[in-house]
Order: C-alpha cells, then sequence, then structure tokens
C-alpha cells in the first residue's frame, strides 16, 4: 500500500505540512451515486480506519443521512498517501449533493483546489450534479472525472465517459473508471488526484485568514467549525476573530479529522482542519465568513460570504397540543447546528399553536421535520409548503406574506413570487412530457441542448411556487424517473395570483388555504374540497365543504350526515368487547381537532396537506 | 363467537372475590350455551361446533351431563363467596342450536338449575331454535318441563338471502313452528337478520311481513355485521360479496321499525320489539339493568357485581359520589368467561376445576361506561342522575340534535329519539366523555 512510513509522515504533519504536499479536493456526485463508498474506499486505502472498524458510509454521521444515503453536512478528512517517495497530505472535503445546500456546496468548494466528478456509470451525469459542476468550473477547480460504479451489469461506461468528455473537455480515454463497492481504480483516483491537483498557495508570512465552509453543533464541544486555511497560520490559544462580526473567542482547541478529531499544534496554509471556541450556536460562526487572529487582524476578509435566505416556508403544528414547549426547545437546539433555520411562533384556528418556519428549500423541509420527529418524539402535522409573496397595496403599503392565510383581503395592486431558474436533464423522448409539465406550472422555456444523442438539458424559468409541491415527482413519474432536476433563485415577478380559502361548514379552516394563479382557483377548489370530502368522516349533521376566493364561493362539496353507528347485538357475552370498543373509539377522539362542531382526525388534516393532496395529480389529469 | 377478551386468570377452584358477598335485592340470570349446530352459517362466529362426537364428555350426548357439573359447581362457588342465593327469575338457552339436544336434555339441565337455586314461580325460560330442529312433540315435551318461550332463528323470508346466509330452513315452515309453539303454550319470537348482501329493501320488507303474519309477540332485528375470522369475511375481502352501506342498513331499521310499531310491536331495546311491556325478553332485559348472571357452557360469560349495592341510582354504580362521578377504587363487579373449546371444557369439569379462561374485575368507571352503554339502548331509557357532570351538560345538545327524546330528558331519563337509535354508540361516547 502506498501510504507513508513513519520517516516520510513526519514530513507532513499538520501545522508545518509544506503547501505543495497538500492536495485539497472534494467529490461532485449525484445523491446515490456512490460518494460514500468510494469515500469509505479511500479512508481504508489510505489506512486511516482500520478495515475492522469500517462501517459503511463512516464520514456520514447522522442517522438520517446514512439512511438515505446523503450527505447532509459537508466534513474534512485529512488522508495520507504516498506517490514517487513523496508523501503528501489529502484533505477530502465532503459536499452536500442536493440542491438546497447550493450555498453550502459553493463554500466546500472554495476551499478545494480540485474536485472529483462522481458520475453512476449506468446513469449518467444529472441536473444537480450539472450545477455542481459548473460551480466547480467557476471556481477554477481542477476537474477530475471519473466513472463509479463500473461492477454493475447496466453500466455503460463508454457511453457515459463521453458524455461527460464532452462537458469538461479531455479525452474521454482519459476518464477514470472504479468500483467505489469492490475498490477497483481507487488507488489509481488516489495517484491522479496527487498528480493532477494544483498544490494550495498561500502567503506563509500574510496576517491569518480561514475560511469558514461548515460549522456543526455538537452537544459535548459545543460548536465545531470546520475551515480552511489560506493565509497565515492559526495556533491552539490565540484569540481568534470571525470578520463579518467582528466578534473574538478564544480558540480552545484545533486539530485535523482523520478521520476523528486530533488535535494538533495549528494549521498552516493550505491546510483544513476544525476548531472549537466554545460558542454553542452555529451563528455565531457562519459558513463563508473569514476567521482571523485577534491580535493580529487580517485587513479585508476573504470574498464570497452570504446569509442563507430562507425560500419555502411551513407552518410546523405538534399533533398534540402539549407538545408544543417540546417543539420550541427541539427549534432551538436544531437551530444550534443549523444556521439556515429560522422560525416564528404562530397561531392556527384549525392547527393550534405552532410555528412558521422558513428552509432553504424542500429537502431541508423534509430534513427538518424528520429530526424533529425522530430526534425528538414529536408527532407533527406540516401545512403545505409556500413561498414568500411581496404584495403592494393599492395605497402603497407593501406587505409580506409568509403564510397564505395573512394574504391581504383589501384592494391590492401588486403582488410578486420568487422565480427560479431551473434545469432539467432527460433523454430526448421526454422533451415534450417535460415541456408540458413546465408549461403547466407557468415556465418560461428559455431554451435546450443536447448533452448527447439521446440526453437533453432543457432551461425554465419557473414560480418558485410551482415546483414546492410536488413538481419533482410529478417530474420523475412522468419520465419514468430519468429527468432531473436543479434550480437556483432568480430574482421575482409579478403575478395575477389570489387566496383561495377552504370553509368546512361556514368556518375557514386556515390551514387550507392557499394563494395560487387566478387561473388555477377553480382546480384548486375543486381540488381540496373533493379530497376533503374522502377523508372526513360522516358527522352527525351534514357538513358543506366550500373554496371561495374572497366571497365567491367557487367550489363545494358535503359530507352527508351519518345514520348508522351502533351495534346491533349487545348481550351478556358482548358487554365486555363492546365496552372496550367504546373505550377504543374515546380515546380515538382524542386524535381528533375540532374545528367548529366538525370533528376532523387529525390523520386527515396530514393526508390533505401531504403534496399528493394538494395540487394532486388526479384532478389535473382529469381536466385534460 | 369472536376471540375472548383480555382479562385476569381465574382462580382454579373459580373462587370469587370476597366483596361479592352478601345479599342483593335483585334477579339472578342462568345463560346456558349450547355449542351444536347442524352446519355452520357463512355469517356466524359464535362458539358452535357442527360435529356431533366432540368426545371427552363434549360431545352432544353427553352435554347435558357436562353443563350440569358447571351448574353444581356455580352454586358451589356462590354459596363459599357468601353470596345469598335468591330464585332464579330468567334461564336463556343460545347458541349454537340448543334443539339440537334433546328436549328431554334440556329440560334436564333445566331441572338441575331449579334445584341448585330454585326457580321462580313466574320464570322466564327461554330457548333459541332453529325452525328446522323442532316438531310438535318436542315443544310440547319443552313446555311440559318448563320452558315458556321460543326464539327461532328466521332471520328471512326471502330464499336467495336464507341462501346468502346459509341457512338451510325452509322459510314457509315458519307460520307451522310458530303456531306448533303457541298450541304448545309458549310465548314466541322471532329473530331477523337485515343488511345481507343481495338483499333489497322489498326483500327485507318482505321478512318482516312474513314475520308480523305469523301473529308473533315479539322480534328482533339485528344488522348483518360480519365478524373478522368468518366465512363471509373472506368472501367480502376477495370481493365475492359486497356489503350494504350504512345508509341501506339505517334505511331497513327504519323501515323495520315502521312496520313492526304499525303492527302493534313497540321498541323496549335498539334492536327489540314486543307487543306489551310483558312480551319483553326479561332475560335480556336484566343484562341492559346490570343484574346478576351465570353462564353455563363453553366460551358463556358470568357477571356477579359487588354487593350489596345501595345506590339507587343504579345497581351497578357503587360508591357514586354526589356529583354522579364514582370512585375507582371500590370494585364493580366481575366479569368472567369460560375456556372455548368444548373438549377442554369437559375436561376442567371433569377434573372439578373451574372452566373459567379469564375475568376482569370491573372498575368504577368501566362499570359506568357499561351502565350508560346498555341503559341508553333501552326504551326505558337511563337515568340522568347517574351521569356525571360532562355527561349531563351533552344532554342538550343531544336534544337539540334529535338523538335523545327531550320530554323523557326534562323528565329525568335519556331515551333515544329513533335516529338516536341508529347512532346509540355515538350518543353513548358523548355522555361518558
Amino acid at each position: 500500500m502506498p501510504i507513508p512510513g513513519p520517516a516520510l509522515s513526519a514530513r507532513i504533519q499538520p501545522s508545518s505540512t509544506p503547501s505543495e504536499l497538500i492536495r485539497n479536493f472534494c467529490i461532485i456526485a449525484h445523491i446515490d451515486h456512490g460518494k460514500s463508498t468510494l469515500a469509505d474506499r479511500m479512508l481504508q486505502l489510505t489506512g486511516v480506519v482500520e478495515p475492522r472498524a469500517m462501517r459503511a458510509q463512516y464520514l456520514d454521521r447522522m442517522d438520517i443521512e446514512r439512511e438515505r444515503g446523503i450527505t447532509i453536512k459537508s466534513q474534512a478528512v485529512r488522508m495520507p498517501w504516498q506517490l514517487d517517495d513523496e508523501p503528501y497530505a489529502l484533505n477530502m472535503i465532503d459536499t452536500p449533493g442536493h440542491v438546497d445546500f447550493t450555498y453550502e456546496v459553493s463554500r466546500s468548494l472554495a476551499a478545494c483546489e480540485g474536485a472529483v466528478l462522481l458520475v453512476d456509470a449506468a446513469q449518467g451525469i444529472e441536473a444537480q450534479t450539472l450545477a455542481n459542476l459548473y460551480l466547480a468550473m467557476e471556481n477554477e477547480l481542477e476537474i477530475i472525472p471519473v466513472l463509479n460504479k463500473i461492477d454493475l451489469p447496466a453500466a455503460q461506461p463508454e457511453k457515459y465517459a463521453e458524455e461527460i468528455a464532452g462537458l469538461v473537455g479531455g479525452d474521454p480515454a482519459d476518464v477514470l473508471k472504479v468500483s467505489g463497492k469492490t475498490g477497483a481504480g481507487v488507488e489509481a483516483l488516489l495517484d491522479r488526484i496527487v498528480r493532477r491537483v494544483p498544490a494550495p498557495s498561500g502567503d506563509h508570512d500574510a496576517e491569518s485568514r480561514a475560511m469558514i465552509f461548515d460549522s456543526v453543533y455538537d452537544t459535548y464541544r459545543g460548536v465545531v467549525t470546520y475551515v480552511r486555511v489560506i493565509d497565515g497560520y492559526l495556533s491552539p490559544r490565540e484569540r481568534i476573530a470571525m470578520m463579518s462580526t467582528r466578534a473574538t473567542h478564544e480558540l480552545l482547541e484545533i486539530g485535523v479529522i482523520s478521520p476523528e478529531p486530533i488535535p494538533t499544534k495549528g494549521l498552516g496554509p493550505g491546510e483544513v482542519g476544525y476548531l472549537i471556541t466554545g460558542v454553542k450556536d452555529v451563528r455565531q460562526s457562519k459558513v463563508g465568513d473569514t476567521v482571523t487572529s485577534a491580535t493580529r487582524p487580517a485587513a479585508e476578509a476573504l470574498g464570497g460570504y452570504d446569509d442563507p435566505k430562507p425560500m419555502v416556508f411551513s407552518g410546523l403544528y405538534p399533533v398534540d397540543g402539549s407538545d408544543y414547549p417540546t417543539l420550541r426547545d427541539a427549534l432551538d437546539k436544531l437551530k444550534l447546528n443549523d444556521a439556515a433555520l429560522n422560525y416564528e411562533p404562530e397561531t392556527s384556528v384549525a392547527l393550534g399553536f405552532g410555528f412558521r418556519v422558513g428552509f432553504l428549500g424542500l429537502l431541508h423541509l423534509e430534513i427538518v421535520r424528520e429530526r424533529l420527529e425522530r430526534e425528538f418524539d414529536l408527532d407533527l402535522i406540516s401545512t403545505a409548503p409556500n413561498v414568500v409573496y411581496d404584495v403592494t397595496l393599492d395605497d402603497g403599503t407593501p406587505v409580506k406574506v409568509t403564510n397564505p392565510s395573512e394574504f391581504p383581503g383589501g384592494k391590492i395592486k401588486e403582488v410578486r413570487e420568487p422565480v427560479v431558474r431551473a434545469t432539467i436533464l432527460a433523454p430526448s423522448e421526454f422533451v415534450g412530457t417535460v415541456m408540458g409539465l413546465c408549461n403547466d406550472r407557468r415556465g418560461q422555456m428559455n431554451g435546450m441542448d443536447y448533452l448527447s444523442e439521446d440526453r437533453v438539458e432543457l432551461r425554465f424559468t419557473l414560480p418558485l411556487a410551482e415546483i414546492v409541491f410536488d413538481f419533482f415527482d410529478h417530474l420523475k413519474s412522468r419520465t419514468r424517473g430519468y429527468a432531473s432536476l436543479d434550480y437556483e433563485p432568480e430574482g421575482d415577478q409579478a403575478a395575477d395570483l389570489v387566496k383561495v380559502d377552504i370553509l368546512l361548514q361556514g368556518d375557514q379552516v386556515d390551514a387550507f388555504s392557499a394563494i395560487v394563479h387566478k387561473e388555477k382557483a377553480y382546480d384548486y377548489g375543486v381540488m381540496m374540497t373533493a379530497k376533503l370530502k374522502e377523508i372526513i368522516p360522516r358527522q352527525q349533521f351534514e357538513v358543506p365543504i366550500q373554496a371561495a376566493v374572497g366571497a365567491r364561493v367557487i367550489a363545494r362539496e358535503t359530507v352527508r350526515a351519518m345514520r348508522k353507528d351502533v351495534l346491533a347485538k349487545c348481550y351478556g357475552g358482548d358487554i365486555s368487547r363492546k365496552r372496550k370498543l367504546l373505550e377504543k373509539q374515546k380515546e380515538g377522539k382524542k386524535r381528533m381537532k375540532n374545528i367548529g362542531s366538525v370533528e376532523v382526525p387529525k390523520d386527515a388534516f396530514i393526508a390533505a396537506l401531504s403534496s399528493d393532496g394538494v395540487g394532486g395529480k388526479e384532478t389535473k389529469d382529469k381536466k385534460k | 363467537m369472536p376471540a375472548l377478551p383480555d382479562g385476569v386468570p381465574v382462580p382454579g377452584d373459580g373462587a370469587l372475590p370476597s366483596w361479592v358477598s352478601g345479599a342483593p335485592d335483585r334477579p339472578f340470570g342462568v345463560y346456558v350455551h349450547v355449542p351444536f349446530c347442524s352446519v355452520r352459517c357463512g355469517y356466524c362466529d359464535f362458539n358452535t361446533y357442527t360435529a356431533a362426537e366432540l368426545g371427552g364428555g363434549a360431545s352432544q350426548v353427553e352435554y347435558a351431563t357436562t353443563a350440569l357439573g358447571e351448574v353444581d359447581l356455580a352454586a358451589r362457588v356462590l354459596r363459599d363467596a357468601g353470596r345469598a342465593s335468591a330464585p332464579v327469575s330468567t334461564v336463556f338457552f343460545g347458541g349454537g342450536t340448543p334443539t339440537m339436544l334433546p328436549a328431554a336434555d334440556l329440560v334436564r339441565v333445566l331441572g338441575g338449575i331449579r334445584e341448585a337455586w330454585g326457580l321462580a314461580d313466574d320464570a322466564e325460560v327461554t330457548t333459541e331454535a332453529n325452525p328446522d330442529s323442532v316438531t310438535p312433540e318436542s315443544l310440547r315435551l319443552l313446555a311440559d318441563g318448563g320452558f315458556t318461550r321460543v326464539s327461532f332463528g328466521m332471520q328471512s323470508a326471502v330464499p336467495h338471502v336464507l341462501a346468502t346466509l346459509e341457512r338451510t330452513h325452509d322459510p314457509r315452515r315458519i307460520p307451522d313452528v310458530v303456531a306448533w309453539a303457541r298450541d304448545a303454550g309458549l310465548d314466541v319470537s322471532l329473530d331477523l337478520i337485515y343488511g345481507t348482501p343481495g338483499e333489497s329493501l322489498d326483500d327485507w320488507r318482505a321478512s318482516v311481513e312474513a314475520a308480523l303474519a305469523t301473529g308473533v309477540d315479539h322480534v328482533s332485528a339485528y344488522a348483518l355485521v360480519v365478524e373478522p375470522g368468518t366465512k363471509m369475511h373472506a368472501q367480502v375481502r376477495r370481493g365475492l360479496v359486497t356489503l350494504p352501506d350504512e345508509d341501506d342498513q339505517a334505511a331497513k331499521y327504519e323501515l323495520a321499525d315502521d312496520l313492526l310499531t304499525a303492527a302493534g310491536l313497540g321498541w323496549y331495546e335498539v334492536s327489540n320489539w314486543a307487543r306489551t311491556p310483558e312480551h319483553a325478553c326479561r332475560h335480556n332485559l336484566a343484562y341492559w339493568r346490570g343484574d346478576d348472571w351465570w353462564g353455563i357452557g363453553p366460551g358463556a360469560h358470568s357477571y356477579v357485581s359487588a354487593a350489596p349495592a345501595a345506590e339507587p341510582g343504579g345497581p351497578t354504580t357503587p360508591a357514586a359520589t354526589t356529583d354522579g362521578t364514582t370512585s375507582d377504587d371500590t370494585p364493580a363487579g366481575v366479569r368472567w368467561w369460560n375456556v372455548k373449546h368444548p373438549r377442554r371444557y369437559a375436561a376442567l369439569l371433569a377434573d372439578g376445576k373451574s372452566p373459567g379462561a379469564g375475568r376482569e374485575l370491573l372498575t368504577a368507571s368501566e362499570a359506568h361506561l357499561e351502565r350508560v352503554m346498555l341503559g341508553v339502548r333501552l326504551r326505558e331509557g337511563l337515568d340522568l342522575a347517574v351521569l356525571d357532570d360532562a355527561g349531563r351538560h351533552a344532554v342538550a345538545g343531544l336534544v337539540a340534535q334529535g338523538l335523545l327524546d327531550g320530554v323523557a330528558a326534562v323528565r329525568g331519563r335519556a331515551v333515544l329519539t329513533r335516529r338516536g337509535r341508529l347512532l346509540a354508540d355515538a350518543v353513548v361516547r358523548t355522555l361518558t366523555t
């Protein structure tokens, strides 16, 4: 194994490794294209993890990450490697692979000089990978194209090598072919990283500057901040300053991850490692910020810092109202680890006390919700996700709407909604399908390119609101799973939007209000009333369900009164069983929400608010 | 019968808790389960067996002797518990098909009961019967042996409905068996089932009218309930038959109530109609009023309340406080159930052991729920004083919704309206919130 021995290792000690022996790289890959498995093989080959300590997807710490096979939080691992009698310190910086975390990806990329472009040899490149590849090329990273999973029977390495070469330039024959699963080709990949990725360049004598590319809250250690040193040195026990806030902190520990944290004598130019200062909130250690010495601060921060902006909002409510304090504490805790999470208390007539929570995107929403339920044992209802609207009233007053039920009722001059630039990759046979779907969703086509003979890139401008529900599901199902999607914010646009309210027995149910395009108000009303009719159980009286825009009712359904709820026979041998049944039914009543006098099972709320309920395809498809 | 309830074990000797000791001023009933049928109907989930030879004291010919064994045990257990014995006021033979046994066997079991506790002068003694398992002679033997009442499983007058139910009797036989029974001096009741797959509203009307045409004084009409584990349940699951919806069942209930009422039979319980209060089934009334009974036979349930019960609000509501709520510290009664299989039942009795499979000691709140659940089913209704504060507050709303009778409520009783009868379970849940 080309692992450097003790003599060579002495030359690559953290804080004193010469820049020319350092290689910083990341892996760009789509979810499930095998990044974590490849990383596992690298950890084994470089000896930082002993085979018996190996567990699948070593670097994905959180349960959710391992279960979903995706990486939410990036980390950096230092691995020794030897090539031609020279020792090298390789820093592998893990990047999140999803569109919601574009900003985090861009900071991770900024910490590297090279990127391994990892593509599944059976599937080809995906839209999100393409987006990250663009980012990497924009950051002038050296790209090393690699096809993974060449052991799969369905692999088509030649076809996809050509596709990749067409994108990044070079000869298809130079595309490395590996299998993270078997380990084939991984040594050659490590060698190529050393040869091709440029060594970092930084000023040894300048005031220290390090870029934060991730920060993670740890229960025992407080916030652990991952940095890439650009210039100068950071040493233990010195005071450091965050350049965006000018806040200073004592440096309690500094070190590298290999793959567990190892304290070091410091970090030098080009090196990657972690800092611990004792702060308790990731907001005090923001991704993209510049760390410098408090006593000898740098004059200028590194560029590229940006505050994360929530794009999608959803109301989160505990199913059991008494869990509200638990939910509040849970959000407070998650916030420590998630700088992009923000929330405010809100009250819903239908759902009680909860929070309006802002997310980077849909995956972010799903992950937060799942963590709340799993780590804090909460049972939650989340309202249908929505975007932020800028409403201008007739008198010129601006109103920001993050909750559809707060959409102003009076005279409105203009409503503006966020739009995104979307890129969709799909087999060419689905071009018409994709265009149809985007057209349905008020999309504007900007262009189309053939990536290869049978794969097409389509570009659209779409209202964000049109893709936050179920767009991706529809895209997937209509393209038999082949299409992939990436999008990024592209400002806003004025649009003819109205609020549709849902009324049960004349009472408005705020949780079901939605802001939709005027032309789709009727569809939404019909779909939602039909859906509710299905899931609201018959009551002892008739329950009208209406959809209304303002005072105008646009759709109506009726849940007929229940007529029979009695057990016919109740003799001696039936009594115990019957009593137990009644006790169970009474217990079940506690899972009901009362809206006026209508009892709605909480599960019905969840079903009605779930994405297959809202904007459900049944209704839409029927209309065609 | 579906699976037995969950409970705690019954002591091997069947001993009752000490708090049952005393002399309750209330009727005592005996139920005798006869677990045999000639065929098993597709909808039936009762504890019944079609083989004549189960062996080990469980065969049909030995069954009366085996059941008498439990009568002896029952008398001993009650005596040992210090429970004073009142003469038995009602006896009910159910099944299964009790008339699968020779009339002499049924009479012999009744004799054992009379010997053990005595039989009140006006005792009501009923047996269920299948229309094709009686003759004028067998009915005469029953009447001579002390039986006063027979309840025939007519179910329907419509051949295709009977076929779906897998009932084997000829509907044309019904007027005859009713006449034979009346000639023998027996009161007669007919059981009907509505909501069978394929049954139209007119089919149902024909069945009710056929029952009335016999001139009976008592009718029970039950919605078909398809329980898990039955053949019909499997057929429904496989999509071979379709069950009627609740609207259909509600319409049939209302039709039956109209026809029966017009013919002079008034409802006295949700599923039971009688020509006069004297024609009501007293044995079943005892269940709904919370009286004590001993169930003989495999799978049979029994209930003995705590004694003495002093509360005028209701005999099963001991320790009721002024606001109608009850303290859960005081046990209100004990209910137990026997092992299901006749052979195991016979073996336990042969060993001198109790055939009890499990029992529950009812807490005051459980007894309260049962009292409301059962009492509300009756035409006489439930004393509003039995309810707790929340329950009493709910009464006005139920009257407003047309589920409870307003006049009765003002007079202090919860009595269901017809719509309320169809929604009785919802009413009970509301009254016991």
